[in-house]
């Protein structure tokens, strides 16, 4: 299984160095949402919890975007038949893309989140880093997991740019939700993490929840 | 084959029905500060429990309808969801009729059962165009059934992850959803709780056998025009 | 025991039906034509043998795997060449048939000889949006052979191909290739001349090979 999965993360992401299509779009978005946050709050600089949720919203508005592509390459070939044809075994494919996901979203915090200190934060990122970091990594894992698993769904619909951020969207509410309340002791003047265990924990329920269930259902998505 | 016993599950839905809301307006008392209004929320929670458990049953379904293939699960799958959607629209109408009353606004963020069933009713509003913007049968009823199993995962999650975080916002204001409820409340808020639920699975096999008599007659007019 | 045993096969699209009745019976090295109109369910046909769609009746064995139980046998022994290529247009043909070749565990030196064998390894290296439709075929038979499938379905393979194109490929997927063929095409004389047994399809059901047929 991780041979196949190695093959079809490393066709993706080839893909996307020569087209270079979802990552540069979805940090640009990211960082034109911030310009519009700035407009939209009249703010100059945001701390505590109001950055915080610009910053996650903000990340989730632009994970829409690259998992709305997830499948673009399938879609555009002619459907998953290639897939199908070859001796693969469903789940490499679902951590394939789910891989995939994640490494682009990785790419694009790597921009977007200094641009975020840059732009609107206050207090800086230096206080709390280490947890910043842990909690963007159990965040993208639960983005990208549940993101194959809608962009998978969405993938044989008549109109999945639109179904896509209405399937996507309310199912990351806990994540949100997590990774708000997480951020947001980082990014006040004082910083220093308060309950991050609890929300580290929501964080990896919902992961390991989502992620053993896609799992067990993409097989469905795929056979005919 | 959807209407067997439905009969007598009729006849316990009006008696059960009937008992609650005589309950209701006859034994229950009037709240100490809110008076005749509070007694909404012997529609409005019942409502949203049954809407919860239909939500979760549709989960259930999809799951026995990828397992056997059986395309009569996945009927059951989408009826349970597409009534726990309508109930939805009740729970958030007399969530709101609620709020206004009690406290002067149409919506409030405080009761995370209220706030995390709009983000699960958000959700499953989705079901409908994708289900019906995906052409082939086998694959419309495959996809949502996989849909109704990651919503109906989703559920209970969303449910705690929201209790979380209003706990840290806002300090539990309502206390008459907690148990402590006094004697004859709990009493008809118990019966509301039956009547819904039978209400729910008397509507729930109508609408199957209603839809499966469709679908036979579309398939004998199909089977008429081809032999013609 | 036939390399292809049909009985009865059905295959539904919701309540219209796509095959009906559709019994046949290949031997190793025969070649089946599948002839019909348009929509008679001949590409419906080749899918459901290359796994891709699972029957709804009937039985159907390739190599003796049965369908649907055993499709997951399929990818290794059959080679599939539909309407799409099924090839990444971003990617070049050599990073194409790698990709191909990585997924069926195909050693790379097999890779170099379909890409000799098929002339285009002058031009494997440009991305697939850069190639003619004749070379895009080409490349797409090359995928359909990679992994040396004892069992070939074609969909029009000669579409897009120019005459000494189609001399080269005839050796790889043709008649004297010796693999066990079935063969969709509506070209119908060439299709009966170079084929064992024929299918003939109208509205998902047999029919029999005459003019009838694409009436």
């Amino acid at each position: 299984m991780t041979r196949t999965a190695r093959a079809i993360l490393r066709k993706d992401l080839r893909i996307e160095l020569r087209t270079k299509e979802s990552v540069p779009a979805m940090t640009l978005f990211a960082i034109t949402v911030y310009v519009l946050f700035h407009f939209g709050l009249d703010r100059d600089s945001l701390d505590g919890e109001l950055a915080s949720g610009v910053l996650w919203v903000t990340l989730l508005l632009a994970a829409v975007i690259g998992v709305s592509r997830l499948f673009a390459a399938e879609r555009e070939q002619g459907g998953i038949d290639g897939l199908l044809l070859a001796p693969v075994d469903q789940t490499a494919l679902f951590v394939a893309k789910a891989a995939a996901m994640f490494l682009f979203l990785t790419a694009v915090e790597l921009v977007a989140v200094p641009a975020f200190a840059l732009l609107l934060l206050g207090p800086g990122l230096g206080g709390a880093l280490p947890e910043l970091l842990a909690v963007l990594a159990l965040g993208n894992l639960g983005i990208a997991a549940l993101g194959a698993l809608v962009a998978a769904l969405a993938a044989e619909t008549r109109a999945p740019e639109l179904i896509v951020p209405l399937l996507l969207l309310p199912l990351l509410v806990p994540v949100l939700i997590a990774c708000a309340q997480a951020t947001e002791p980082l990014f006040r003047q004082d910083a220093g993490p308060e309950d991050l265990g609890r929300w580290l924990g929501l964080l990896t329920l919902y992961d390991v929840v989502f992620v053993l269930l896609s799992v067990a259902v993409f097989d469905f998505l795929l056979e005919d | 084959m959807y209407s067997k016993g439905l009969a007598p599950l009729a006849a316990a839905t009006v008696v059960t029905v009937t008992a609650a809301l005589s309950m209701v307006f006859f034994y229950a008392p009037n709240d100490a500060d809110q008076g005749f209004v509070q007694k909404i929320f012997y529609v409005h929670v019942p409502m949203a429990i049954v809407a919860l458990c239909g939500f979760i049953a549709g989960g259930v379904f999809a799951i026995r309808h990828l397992r056997s293939g059986d395309s009569s699960w996945d009927l059951r799958s989408y009826v349970a969801i597409h009534m726990s959607i309508i109930l939805g629209v009740g729970v958030l109408v007399t969530g709101a009729i609620w709020a206004k009353a009690s406290w002067g606004h149409w919506w409030v963020w405080d009761e995370p059962v209220l706030v995390s069933f709009l983000v699960v009713f958000l959700l499953y509003c989705v079901y409908y165009p994708l289900r019906f913007s995906i052409e082939d049968p086998g694959r419309q009823a495959r996809y949502s059934s996989v849909f109704a199993i990651a919503a109906g995962a989703f559920v209970p999650l969303n449910f705690v992850a929201v209790r979380l975080a209003e706990a840290y916002t806002h300090p539990r204001v309502l206390s008459q959803t907690g148990g402590s409820m006094p004697g004859d409340m709990r009493l008809t808020f118990l019966v509301s709780i039956a009547g819904m639920a039978l209400l729910f699975v008397t509507l729930w096999k109508l609408e199957l056998t209603a839809k499966h008599a469709s679908m036979q007659l579309k398939r004998l007019r199909n089977r008429a025009r081809v032999a013609a | 025991m036939a390399a292809i045993e049909l009985e009865r096969l059905e295959r539904r699209y919701g309540e219209r039906v796509a095959l009906a009745g559709v019994s046949a019976r290949v031997e190793e090295g025969q070649t089946l034509a599948v002839l019909g109109g348009n929509g008679a369910g001949k590409t419906t046909l080749l899918r459901v043998l290359a796994g891709l769609l699972r029957p709804h009746g009937g039985s159907a064995r390739v190599l003796g795997a049965a369908l649907p139980g055993e499709r997951w046998k399929l990818p290794a022994r059959v080679g599939y060449l539909g309407h799409e290529p099924l090839l990444y247009r971003e990617l070049s043909g050599r990073e194409n048939l790698r990709y191909h070749a990585a997924l069926h565990s195909v050693p790379h030196s097999r890779l170099e000889t379909v890409l000799a064998a098929l002339e285009i390894d002058h031009r494997a290296d440009e991305p697939v949006r850069d190639l003619s439709r004749g070379l895009v075929q080409r490349l797409a038979i090359g995928r359909a052979i990679l992994h040396d499938p004892p069992v070939l379905l074609l969909d029009e393979p000669r579409a897009n191909l120019d005459p000494s194109a189609a001399e080269l490929v005839e050796p790889l997927i043709g008649r004297s290739s010796g693999r066990t063929r079935v063969v969709v095409s509506h070209d119908v004389r060439s299709a009966l001349e170079e084929s064992d047994v024929a299918l003939g399809l109208k509205a998902g059901r047999p029919a029999p090979v005459d003019a009838e047929l694409y009436r």
